[in-house]
C-alpha cells in the first residue's frame, strides 16, 4: 500500500530522526503496536521504526509490519520521519513512547 | 479409569469445578472454488466479514477485551497481513489455503519470537485466521460453550473466550498456553481459574466427564474419586466465604481490628476508572491525576474541556471529598508542548509544580477550571512536588486571582484548598513550614527519592523500598506535622495498596490511605488485620 503523496513528501523534506527506550512493560506489544499505528496514520508524513539507526526500517503505520518488529521493553526504538508535518508526527511519536504508551 | 492429575503453570487464579468441554475445531472445507480474480475476492469479503464480526464483538465488551479485539480489527485491517496470500491467489492457489498458509507462516514467525509475550501473540493470530477461514468456508466461527464448563483444549482463542458466560463458574484447563495470553488477562479480569502448560492431554477418543481446576496452584484433576472431589468443594467452600467477607466489607468503613477508623479513598488515572463503581466502596478520592487531559495529539485542552470532566468526577462522588492534582507532567511524563526536552536528568527537573509555574498560562486555565468545577461538590485542589513553600505561596496567589477574575466575570465558582503533595523529602522533612490545607504523601517518588533508586531499573529496584525506616520516618514526620497545624494527611502512592505494609504505615499514625479501586476489598481486609 504505498501512498504517492507520502513519496513525493518523503522527496521534498529531509528526513527527521530521533530514538527513545522503550519504558512499558513488555515493550512494544499489541495495544502500544495498535496506538503507535494509529498516531502514525494521523500525520501525512513517512514514518519508519527500526531497532538501530541504521534500519532496516519499518512502516510505523503498518500494524502487521511493526509487530513483527517484535521490539522488547529496554530496547532503543529509531525514528525516521519525513513530510510536511514530520516536526509534529516526530513529537507525538516521541511522547508516546516516553509515555510508556500509557501503560507505564 | 481413575483419576487423573496434571500439573501446569497457574495462568488466572481461583478453583473451579466443572464438566469438561473439549474445544474442537470445525474444519470445514470451502464448498466452491474459482478464478483468481475470484477467490481474491472472496478472501476480501472474508476478511471484512471478520473485521464486522469483530467489531460487533467489540460493542458487546469493555476495557482489556476490547482492546484485545481492537488488536485483531488493526491487524485485520492491514493490507500486510493478506499480501503474500494475495499474491499465492495470483499464482493459482485458492483463497482458504493461501490465507491459511499466509497466516501461518506469520503465526510461525510469533512462535519463534524469544520473548514469552510475542509468543503468546500466536494465540490471537491463530483466531484471526479461523475467523477468516470460516468465513470462507461458510462455518460458524464458534462453537457454543457452557459457561459453566471446564474448557480444555490445546489452546482457546479470544473470540472463544469472549464468547462464554465466565460468570456461571467455568475455567480453562489447557495442554499449551500461555499465561501471558490475551486471554489469560482476560481470565484474570473475570475471575475464571485457567491453567496452562498441561502438556498432552492423555486421553483418545472419550475425554473425562469432570475436571477440578487449581489456578492457584496450577494442577487439573480429570475425573476426580468422590474423596478428592468432597475435599476440594470444601477447599471452594472456604475459598468463597473468604472472597464474599472481602467484598462484603467492600461497601464497609474500614476499621483497624482495635476499631481505629481508617478513610479509604480512590486513587483516578481518567473518569472512565469510576464507570460502574458504587461511590460507596470509599470515602471520597483522594487522587485525580489530570495528565490523561493532555495526553494525545488533541494539543492541549480548553478551560471547558478541563470543567466538564473535573465536573463529571465531583458529581459521582456526591459530595464525598475529591482531590485533584495539578498538572504533573515532566520526569517519566513528557507531554509535547508543555515539557522541555532533552533534560539529562528529568526526574530533577523541571516536573510537576515547577513546570506549571513556568508555564503559567497552561496553569492558569487548569487553576479556572477547578475553581468553575468547585461548585460541584468537596474539591481539594493538589500541588505535584513541591519542594520548598514559596510554590506553594506562588500557586496559591495564581488561585486566589483566577477565582477573583471569575468571580469578576459573574461566572460560578469556588476557591477550593491548596494542598501539596509530599513526594520531595525536603517537603517532608519540613512539612509545618508549608502553609497547606492538606499534606498527600506520594510514596512513589518520596521512595525514589529517599532512597535514590528508581523501582524501573531491576539492578537497583531492591532499594527502592518503601517500608525502608528512611521513608517510614519521613512519612511519621508529615503526619506529625498534620497534627500539629491541624490538616488532614494521606498517603495515595502504590505503598497504600502494598497490604504488607498496611501495619507499618498505620503505625506511622495515618489514617487516610488512597488506592486504585481494585484494591479496596483487599486494603479494607488487611486493614480489619491491624490492632494497635
Amino acid at each position: 500500500m504505498h501512498d504517492a503523496n507520502a513519496n513525493r513528501a518523503a522527496q521534498t523534506f529531509a528526513p527527521l530522526t530521533a530514538s527513545a527506550v522503550l519504558v512499558n512493560p513488555v515493550g512494544l506489544h499489541a495495544r502500544p503496536s495498535v496506538k503507535l499505528t494509529q498516531c502514525a496514520k494521523g500525520f501525512a508524513a513517512k514514518i519508519e521504526i527500526a531497532l538501530a539507526a541504521d534500519g532496516p526500517w519499518t512502516d510505523a503505520k503498518s500494524p502487521v509490519k511493526v509487530m513483527r518488529v517484535k521490539a522488547p521493553q529496554g530496547a532503543t526504538l529509531y525514528f525516521r520521519v519525513a513530510g510536511p508535518d514530520g516536526d509534529a508526527a516526530l513529537a507525538a511519536m516521541l511522547a508516546l513512547v516516553h509515555d510508556g504508551f500509557g501503560e507505564a | 479409569m481413575g483419576e487423573i492429575h496434571l500439573t501446569g503453570h497457574p495462568a488466572s487464579p481461583g478453583l473451579a469445578i466443572g464438566p469438561v468441554a473439549v474445544l474442537t475445531r470445525a474444519v470445514a472445507s470451502r464448498a466452491t472454488k474459482g478464478d483468481p480474480a475470484q477467490e481474491a475476492a472472496a478472501l476480501k469479503t472474508a476478511i471484512e466479514r471478520a473485521a464486522v464480526e469483530l467489531a460487533e464483538l467489540i460493542a458487546t465488551v469493555h476495557g482489556e477485551a476490547a482492546e484485545i479485539l481492537e488488536f485483531q480489527v488493526a491487524m485485520l485491517g492491514d493490507d500486510a497481513l493478506a499480501e503474500g496470500a494475495y499474491e499465492a491467489i495470483a499464482g493459482g492457489t485458492v483463497a482458504d489455503q493461501a490465507w491459511r498458509a499466509a497466516l501461518d507462516a506469520e503465526i510461525a514467525g510469533y512462535r519463534a519470537a524469544d520473548e514469552e509475550y510475542f509468543r503468546a501473540r500466536a494465540a490471537d493470530l491463530v483466531d484471526i485466521r479461523d475467523r477468516v477461514l470460516a468465513g470462507l468456508n461458510g462455518a460458524d466461527a464458534i462453537a457454543k460453550i457452557s459457561g459453566d464448563s471446564v474448557v480444555t483444549g490445546d489452546d482457546i482463542s479470544p473470540s472463544t473466550f469472549l464468547a462464554v458466560d465466565w460468570t456461571r463458574g467455568g475455567a480453562i484447563a489447557l495442554a499449551s498456553g500461555s499465561p501471558s495470553s490475551h486471554v489469560a488477562m482476560l481470565a484474570r479480569s473475570r475471575g475464571a481459574p485457567m491453567v496452562v502448560g498441561l502438556g498432552p492431554l492423555p486421553w483418545n477418543g472419550q475425554p473425562p466427564s469432570l475436571a477440578l481446576v487449581d489456578g492457584d496452584s496450577g494442577t487439573v484433576i480429570f475425573d476426580p474419586k468422590p474423596e478428592t472431589r468432597r475435599l476440594f468443594e470444601r477447599r471452594m467452600a472456604a475459598a468463597n466465604a473468604a472472597k464474599i467477607a472481602a467484598d462484603a466489607g467492600r461497601l464497609k468503613p474500614a476499621l483497624t481490628a482495635d476499631g481505629r477508623r481508617i478513610a479509604v479513598l480512590l486513587n483516578v488515572a481518567a473518569p472512565d476508572d469510576l464507570a460502574g463503581l458504587d461511590p460507596a466502596i470509599c470515602d471520597g478520592i483522594g487522587l485525580v491525576r489530570t495528565e490523561f487531559l493532555f495526553e494525545g495529539s488533541r494539543g492541549l485542552p480548553g478551560e471547558d474541556t478541563q470543567y466538564a470532566v473535573y465536573r463529571r468526577i465531583l458529581e459521582w462522588a456526591a459530595g464525598r471529598p475529591v482531590t485533584i492534582r495539578t498538572l504533573d507532567a515532566g520526569g517519566d511524563k513528557p507531554i509535547p508542548g508543555v515539557t522541555v526536552d532533552g533534560e539529562r536528568n528529568p526526574f530533577l527537573g523541571l516536573r510537576g509544580i515547577r513546570l506549571s509555574l513556568a508555564r503559567p498560562e497552561v496553569f492558569r486555565v487548569q487553576l479556572r477550571a477547578l475553581c468553575r468545577a468547585a461548585v460541584h461538590g468537596t474539591l481539594k485542589v493538589m500541588l505535584p512536588m513541591v519542594a520548598i513553600p514559596s510554590e506553594l505561596d506562588r500557586a496559591n496567589a495564581m488561585l486566589d486571582s483566577e477565582f477573583a477574575a471569575l468571580g469578576a466575570e459573574g461566572i460560578a465558582c469556588a476557591r477550593p484548598p491548596l494542598g501539596i503533595m509530599v513526594e520531595v523529602p525536603s517537603a517532608a522533612l519540613c512539612a509545618e513550614d508549608f502553609g497547606a490545607a492538606f499534606y498527600s504523601i506520594g510514596s512513589n517518588d518520596l521512595t525514589q527519592y529517599t532512597m535514590a533508586a528508581a523501582r524501573d531499573i531491576g539492578a537497583v529496584a531492591d532499594l527502592n523500598d518503601a517500608g525502608h525506616p528512611a521513608v517510614l520516618a519521613l512519612i511519621a514526620r508529615t503526619v506529625e506535622a498534620g497534627r500539629k497545624r491541624g490538616v488532614e494527611v494521606s498517603l495515595c502512592g502504590d505503598a497504600a495498596a502494598d497490604t504488607r505494609l498496611t501495619k507499618a504505615l498505620l503505625a506511622t499514625g495515618l489514617t487516610t490511605l488512597s488506592v486504585s479501586p481494585i484494591a479496596v476489598a483487599r486494603l479494607k481486609a488487611a486493614i480489619a488485620g491491624v490492632s494497635a
